[in-house]
């Protein structure tokens, strides 16, 4: 997918001036975080499953080569082939040969976040073969040429409006004057749409929850049931996923399926859980003839054993998003590219590089939140710290910016230098600041009292009021 | 594409290689461990919920299913199955015909009692509006259903029409997903390559949703929009 993520900036502020995008993010900020709490309650055990669920992967990663070997050796035992690709062009080849030689015409897919990355929707299209989104929200999202605005929810950025008025565009067979006021005829109209998409495709593309090294089984995850339409009514299932996708054994899947949909929708468990392993069996009555794994790496290979190798835990959940103060503020295609929120801002740099994506380890507050709802506990704000130390470090900043950050480091070494600094400027401000106790505006940080107002201190500095015996 | 495997496998190899030893979280490319859980597949932490007598068990089961919008019925034996789907059907205005899996035709299940049922034997084409599959397992700690593929339990049916009905014998409802695996392990296991999955797997809690639009839970989203599921007591 094309980025804009180097525009982070303008797009923050574009999103933060749109009333239609914050009462959506509202709604989002209410759901999702007070189901996953409830879900955490009702389960005693959720916190202990989460750090087996850490440790599991933790365990892959360590033997990523091993459990890749065995994956692949039990797909081919299984009567599957597949197809190992390093880059996004690579994936994006093997897949338009495969769905070519099925004689695709159409291709149904269900929501896969690495086919956002490797953008296969533009490449089947660009070739002829029609790709067709079946996750309802998916759907939209596609009808409008928009990249998804969350992971999991890609079009919770949009109202039902939104929603109508998209479909009145493109549904043009359908009559005009029909109602599409509630949600309900909206959904209806997708899915009669959808089911002869579902049944006349040649190939059906999905992701992947999970690799199984144990069975050569790949798990999919839905409530809609939409992945369960893609792989089982055309002749040949393919399916897409990155390396760190692997997990050991069906135990060790279920370990991390019980923390997965807790933390990403609140629900116990989602209400599709498929475990695929090759295609149909001769006798079956339905079902694909031809099934194919694309293993992608696409960059992960690079962030194993390094600063990020954590991150390569991420099953995908979106706690983080959910959670997340500047995420609620500005939604997901602020970030410009596939991935958003913490996740997002931690991930996107290590595929598409930090020159274009320099902004993101910058737009959060490091308030933690995320490491705290964290399923596979990553250590999200150590690693944003890590690109703004790196950045600081290749010279990405402005001077005016390394300058500041330079000084100040010179006086936080020299505490007495910084008394001696800091206490002059405070009580400057604490007698000018007494009339009104605050300040609308302040020169040098401009930027700052722009959108709120610095309150005036107000007796001495925190070292001289503990040195007067005050406690808190 | 072998170029690219052993590039992929190499990279792996090394980055791995270069962090063994450093760090207590890589240990290196010996895979002993590795092997030992692909060989062995220990159980990991299993929530105390569905640790239950038979009897608490079949009743999780019951109130986690209904709690996912899935409606459930018992009956005391195979006999009684017909009538409990053709009050189904009535109660929910639907006409009385149905596409089922045939490992629940006549021998199994005695349709024909039902004068009013017209029952067709096979998979899904999108037409019809029923359809009943047969569960290898139920789990109580959420409700699920294990539904597995095979020739006599076509995957199609539990997805294409609007209405799912799954039966399921209440001593295959087990506490926890764990024990499915181990019963699967156990029954369907070859005699000369191990296999013992099926094509396919489906876990199945509760009807189809989405919550696509405005974050409004909606049933029926691509999948069935009503989960009916009939317990034969045993």
């Amino acid at each position: 997918m094309e980025s804009t993520t180097g525009n982070f900036k303008q797009n923050a502020s574009k999103a933060l001036a749109d009333d239609k995008l914050k009462a959506a993010l509202e709604k989002l900020s209410e759901g999702f975080p007070a189901k996953r709490r409830e879900a955490a309650a009702r389960l005693p055990e959720f916190e202990a499953l989460r750090d087996q669920a850490r440790d599991i992967k933790t365990h892959v990663l360590a033997n990523l080569d091993f459990y890749l070997e065995q994956f692949e050796a039990r797909v081919i035992e299984a009567g599957g082939t597949v197809h190992w690709c390093r880059t996004a062009a690579e994936a994006r080849s093997t897949i338009l040969r495969i769905s070519r030689n099925a004689g695709a015409k159409t291709v149904t897919k269900s929501k896969s976040m690495i086919s956002e990355e490797i953008a296969i929707n533009d490449h089947l299209e660009h070739h002829g073969i029609q790709p067709v989104e079946t996750d309802l929200g998916e759907y939209i999202i596609q009808l409008r040429h928009e990249p998804p605005s969350h992971i999991i929810a890609p079009a919770i950025h949009l109202s039902k409006e939104q929603v109508a008025e998209t479909f009145r565009k493109n549904h043009t067979h359908l009559a005009p004057e029909r109602s599409l006021k509630e949600p309900r005829a909206l959904l209806e109209e997708a899915r009669d749409e959808l089911r002869q998409k579902f049944l006349s495709a040649d190939v059906g593309l999905t992701g992947a929850n999970m690799l199984i090294a144990e069975t050569g089984s790949i798990v999919l995850v839905t409530n809609e049931g939409n992945a369960d339409l893609t792989y089982s009514l055309p002749n040949t299932h393919i399916v897409i996923a990155s390396l760190e996708k692997i997990v050991p054994t069906l135990e060790d899947a279920t370990t991390l399926l019980r923390v997965l949909a807790r933390s990403a929708t609140g629900q116990d468990i989602s209400v599709y859980t498929t475990f695929c392993t090759g295609p149909k069996r001769p006798d079956d009555l339905d079902g694909p003839e031809d099934f194919h794994v694309v293993l992608l790496d696409n960059g992960r290979s690079k962030m194993l054993g390094g600063e990020f190798h954590d991150m390569l835990r991420c099953i995908r959940c979106g706690a983080c998003l959910n959670h997340c103060p500047v995420y609620k503020a500005i939604g997901g295609h602020a970030y410009g590219w596939v991935y958003s929120g913490p996740m997002g801002a931690v991930l996107i740099p290590n595929l598409i590089g930090m020159d274009e994506a320099k902004h993101l380890p910058n737009a959060s507050t490091l308030c933690g939140k995320c490491e705290n709802v964290c399923p596979v506990r990553i250590p999200l704000p150590r690693m944003l710290r890590s690109w703004r130390k790196q950045q600081f470090e290749t010279d990405k900043r402005s001077t005016i910016g390394r300058k500041t950050l330079r000084a100040w480091a010179f006086m936080a070494a020299r505490p007495w230098l910084y008394r001696l600094g800091v206490a002059p400027v405070i009580t400057v401000l604490a007698a000018l600041g007494r009339k009104r106790g605050r300040f609308r505006r302040l020169p040098l940080v401009g930027g700052w009292t722009q959108n709120r107002d610095l309150p005036a201190p107000q007796g001495g500095t925190f070292v001289a009021r503990w040195n007067r015996g005050e406690r808190p | 594409m072998s170029d690219a495997r052993s590039e992929i496998l190499g990279a792996v190899r090394e980055a791995l290689s270069k962090t063994a030893g450093k760090s207590p979280n890589l240990q290196g490319a010996s895979h002993v461990e590795a092997n030992s859980r692909l060989v062995d597949h220990p159980v990991n932490l299993i929530p105390a919920r569905g640790r239950l007598g038979k009897k608490a068990r079949v009743d999780l089961f019951i109130r986690e299913a209904e709690r996912v919008n899935a409606t459930v019925a018992r009956v005391s034996s195979t006999e009684g199955v017909p009538r409990e789907v053709a009050r189904f059907l009535a109660k929910n205005n639907l006409p009385m015909t149905l596409k089922i899996a045939p490992e629940t035709s006549e021998d199994t299940i005695p349709w024909t009692e039902q004068p009013l049922l017209k029952v067709e034997e096979g998979r899904a084409d999108g037409t019809e509006h029923a359809s009943v599959t047969r569960a290898f397992a139920g789990v109580a700690e959420t409700g699920t259903l294990v539904v597995l593929s095979g020739p006599g339990n076509p995957t199609t049916l539990n997805f294409l029409p609007s209405s799912h009905v799954c039966v399921v014998q209440a001593s295959d409802i087990t506490g926890d997903y764990e024990e499915v695996w181990a019963r699967l392990r156990a029954e369907k296991s070859d005699g000369d390559t191990g296999d013992f999955l099926p094509r396919t797997v489906n876990w199945i809690t509760g009807p189809s949703r989405t919550a696509d639009i405005e974050q409004t839970l909606l049933l029926g989203a691509h999948g069935p929009q009503r989960l009916h599921i009939v317990i034969v007591d045993d």
